[in-house]
């Protein structure tokens, strides 16, 4: 009960014989529209906490604002849905104070790349103990269809009704430009079984683990991925025993690449290859500094304080 | 050396107080000497009051009058609670600094000026030219100006006079007022105590060369005699009180982006926080700082944000999160001058509207004011306990006067109880909400993550006890005043505030924040005029404390003193209905229904005793036998 580690007692998790089914972490049910890709999002994640038995009162969910983050809600743990963008530090403040809890985060692409783009890069080189899910339908969805960072060029918005822009974002360039981060992969909701490999994949990685999961919205976004669901032929999918390995969709998904996730130089071509959308994972290197672990300090009891309290009084005594 | 033979010393003139100010170009060390000086004075026994003189860059180019960088010290036989009226010996390394504070109205009419000489006689014509412009516009005042001819005294002990000048002034200083010299020398070992023996020692020897010239050349001296200690003192400005006080809380997470005033709350802990078990997180932005704070208290903490009036523009947002969710968070706003970036390092108490309505939507919470250095301290503890049993936002507004204002008070003596207790992980009860509110008082009890049973979700949308989404109408209605009942059933448990003075008079003076030494001085010297005033110093502004009302029903004239800004009456286009007022006199107005008047002032400085007695004065019939 009392190891010395974390700001507080790392506090074991209740002794429990029960076995967590899937339907024990299911919570309020699910608002999104039908055909919503967030529903299969939701089912991999719950598969997740049962497979890895997670005790539902020790693992947190944080979310911003949008349709994506609502997933909290529809889950029995604890929840935190926040305000928009600002997801991370909120998840950075639960993990620096209690590193005994499971900390996942989801966000959208406008929560995540745009209104919490700095969030984003810093979380990325804090590299916190956190499970980090971007939830990337390219459009702002909760607002009715706005255009987003990573919105297509010429995708036609309420924002946009000429076609955006400007080039989007690619958020997998973006997170592996960012000094100290130690976990870039990326996977799509329509693909349930890649999707669960890279979810565990990420749910084990010691630091940040970034998952870009490409994600339908069925009412304003449909066409965004399309193409990439119809013919998956566009896709090509990155396999290393480092990595994710899914060998029941190797037979739709023949475009294969090999790839070392811990070459950084080569994820960073791959995240910038037009010629493919590549899932599974680009970078791993579960020996980054971990910000949580670095300013972890013993915890005093309150006698200590006291007696310290009075010797720093002493500094300052006339 | 250059006199043969020593004067006798001159008889020493006794005062109640002394103010001195020593100034210079930044990075010549008058900042030091003046700490130095107020340190070792603290430790005599005299009462003190010292201000940093800040100039606005960090290295302005040299002989400007707004660069001028230093300190004052406000000396007293007795206690100091404010840094006075102006200045009566000041000190300074060139005429241009020297002038700016002439400018600024800070020296006394018949203030002595001792200054560097060297600039009288400087091979660059535009220099000497200068000193002569400034010395003109010296005399037209009744100054004594005594020329110091220190850089050529240096001289004669190191190469490089601008390192050490500050010394040779802190000799003369300590001989004119009587320093103990064990004193001023164990201070200098600590302030070079990262430094190397020989770098002391020099420093040492031209402190001794400054006090052997002033004894010299300087034919009076000055004693505030020194009261002896009743009980233990500590020293130290309102940000080391500050984060000394959260300690004393028991908080552990310190979550804040840079911005001045408030900064130098984080230096201090980042120093020691580690040592109590708690981390400062300098996070990305203040938006951030606010997000980590608040995620840390929901894990169980009660953490705290430390900022100024930019950042607590940043973090508005998210503070109506945690009113929403009823997290507990306390949040430091050390106020300077705005809007905008407005005055970084000068006083005001400007952000008393913004702090009391910060989020948008109805969000009640608690805004608390220190009035003293330390109450600093102390505030911390309330802070955190209000924080944690209301469950929700507690802001405490701060200013840099407090900020970088150093004062002795009477040594804190810490409490456990006044510290957190462990996180409690104890299952929660069977059918408990997650805001299981109680139907008078709105409170209820806290939750945390790791607790069986739990399993909320959070969410700032508006929601019922449950922690459920609201679709229905009522719960909304319900909820919010569920949130607001809290600010009431606190203010029940507050006292009415006591009655500086008389409880009923010709006039009341209400202030809040670190006006409050200023003011019960000038409320004092009023009452030794025969003038009828009284005064009340708010140390909470949300909720007010209670029985305001009959309080100001005692008096024929109630009037705050602010820092802030209020339109003139008679200003051109200036209507009592369009009059913009004083921000407590908007609130107390409001609350009590009392025609509340308001005297304020935006100086970039505290407000002067002098001042407020001369708003006293404008204010009541002529006192005494009048
Ligand atoms: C400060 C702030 N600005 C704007 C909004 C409005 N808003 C809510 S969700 C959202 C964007 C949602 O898009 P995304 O993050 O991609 O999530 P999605 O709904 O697509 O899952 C916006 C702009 C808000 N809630 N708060
Ligand atoms: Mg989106």
């Amino acid at each position: 009960m009392t190891a010395t580690c974390g700001l507080l007692p790392v506090l074991e998790p209740a002794e429990h014989e029960a076995h967590y089914e899937i339907t024990d972490y299911e919570g309020a049910r699910a608002r999104w529209c039908p055909g919503c890709g967030d529903h299969s999002i939701l089912a991999s994640v719950q598969k997740l906490l049962s497979a890895e038995q997670l005790t539902p009162e020790q693992t947190v969910f944080v979310s911003g604002i949008g349709c994506s983050s609502r997933f909290p809600h529809y889950l029995r743990t604890y929840g935190f849905h926040g305000i928009h963008g600002r997801a991370l530090p909120v998840a950075t403040g639960i993990k620096l104070t209690r590193p005994d809890l499971q900390v996942f985060v989801v966000m959208g692409d406008g929560d995540c790349t745009s209104i919490g783009a700095a969030h984003w890069v810093h979380a990325l080189r804090y590299n916190v103990n956190l499970t980090v899910l971007l939830l990337d339908n390219g459009i702002y969805a909760l607002t009715k269809k706005q255009t987003s960072p990573t919105t297509p060029q010429g995708f036609v918005s309420n924002t946009s009704p000429e076609g955006g822009v400007l080039p989007s974002l690619n958020p997998l360039s973006v997170a592996l430009g960012v000094t100290n981060a130690s976990f870039v992969a990326q996977t799509a909701e329509w693909s349930p079984a890649h999707l669960y490999a890279t979810l565990r994949a990420a749910y084990h990685h010691r630091g940040l683990s970034f998952v870009r999961i490409l994600q339908r919205c069925p009412i304003y976004s449909t066409a965004v991925y399309q193409a990439a669901v119809q013919d998956p032929a566009r896709i090509a999918l990155l396999v290393h025993d480092d990595g994710v390995v899914v060998p029941e969709i190797e037979k739709i998904y023949k475009s294969q690449v090999a790839h070392d996730p811990h070459d950084l130089a080569a994820a960073r071509r791959i995240a910038d290859a037009t010629d493919h959308i590549h899932l599974g994972v680009l970078y791993r290197d579960p020996s980054r500094l971990r910000y949580d672990e670095i300013r972890r300090v013993p915890p005093r009891t309150a006698e200590e304080r006291l007696t310290l309290i009075d010797a720093e009084l002493d500094r300052y005594a006339v | 050396m250059t006199a043969t033979s020593s004067p006798v010393a001159p008889v020493a003139t006794r005062l109640a107080e002394h103010t001195i100010e020593i100034v210079s170009d930044s990075g010549e060390g008058a900042q030091k000497c003046g700490q130095i000086f107020g340190a070792v004075s603290a430790k005599m026994g005299n009462g003190v009051w010292t201000v940093e003189i800040i100039p606005a860059e960090i290295q302005p180019p040299p002989r400007i009058p707004e660069g001028a960088s230093g300190y004052r010290i406000r000396l007293g036989a007795g206690t100091v609670t404010n840094w006075g009226d102006a200045t009566n010996l000041a000190l300074a390394f060139n005429e241009q600094v020297l002038v700016a504070r002439h400018r600024l109205g800070a020296l006394a009419p018949d203030a002595v000026l001792l200054i560097e000489d060297k600039w009288a006689t400087h091979e660059d014509a535009d220099i000497r030219t200068a000193w002569a412009e400034a010395m003109a516009e010296l005399a037209t005042r009744p100054y004594r100006i005594i020329p110091v001819p220190m850089e050529t005294e240096c001289l004669t002990l190191v190469d490089n006079a601008r390192k050490g000048k500050n010394m040779f002034a802190l000799g003369i200083l300590a001989c004119i007022y009587g320093r103990d010299m064990e004193r001023i020398k164990e201070q200098i070992a600590h302030a070079f105590r990262k430094k190397s023996e020989a770098v002391y020692e020099q420093n040492v020897a031209l402190l001794e060369l400054g006090r052997n010239w002033a004894e010299e050349h300087i034919d009076f001296r000055i004693e505030v005699t020194p009261a002896p200690m009743t009980e233990p003192l500590v020293v130290m400005n309102g940000n080391e009180a500050l984060g000394l006080g959260a300690i004393a809380a028991g908080m552990e997470l310190c979550a804040m982006y840079p911005i001045t005033p408030a900064t130098s709350v984080s230096h201090y802990l980042s120093e020691v926080f580690e040592r109590f078990g708690g981390i400062v997180h300098q996070a990305e932005d203040e938006i951030a700082a606010a997000g980590v704070a608040i995620g840390s208290s929901y894990a169980g903490k009660v953490a705290f944000t430390v900022t100024s009036g930019p950042g607590l523009a940043l973090k508005t947002e998210f503070l109506g999160l945690a009113i929403m969710t009823e997290i507990p968070l306390v949040l430091i706003d050390v106020q300077r001058g705005g809007p905008s970036t407005g005055l970084p390092t000068k006083v005001e108490q400007s952000d008393l509207l913004a702090a009391l309505y910060a989020s948008p939507g109805d969000a009640p919470h608690v805004v608390v004011a220190p009035a003293t250095i330390e109450e600093c301290f102390h505030i911390m503890v309330t802070a955190r306990r209000i924080a944690e049993a209301f469950r929700t936002v507690v802001m405490v507004l701060s200013d840099a006067n407090l900020a970088t204002g150093v004062t002795p008070f009477p040594r804190p003596k810490g409490d456990v109880r006044w510290q957190a207790d462990p996180i409690d992980l104890a299952p929660v009860p069977e059918g408990q909400k997650a805001y299981q509110w109680d139907a008078e008082t709105g409170l209820s009890r806290r939750i945390v993550p790791g607790q069986p049973g739990g399993a909320y979700t959070v969410t700032g949308l508006s929601h019922d006890e449950g922690s459920k989404v609201a679709y229905s109408s009522g719960v909304h209605q319900r909820s919010s005043a569920m949130r607001s009942r809290k600010l009431a059933v606190l203010q029940s448990l507050l006292a009415p505030p006591t009655v500086y003075g008389d409880a009923e008079g010709d006039l009341l003076l209400i202030g809040w924040g670190s006006t409050k030494g200023a003011i019960e001085e000038a409320v004092d010297r009023a009452r030794a005029e025969g003038i009828r005033v009284s005064s009340v110093h708010l140390r909470f502004l949300s909720p007010l404390e209670p029985g305001l009302k009959a309080i100001f029903s005692k008096f024929a004239r109630v009037c705050t003193v602010e820092i802030n800004y209020s339109d003139e009456p008679g200003d051109p286009y200036i209507t009592e209905e369009n009059r913009r007022i004083g921000q407590l006199a908007w609130v107390l107005r409001a609350t009590t229904l009392v025609d509340i008047d308001c005297w304020t002032r935006v100086p970039g400085e505290p407000l002067r005793p002098g001042s407020i007695l001369d708003a006293i004065r404008e204010r009541t019939p002529r006192g005494g036998a009048a």
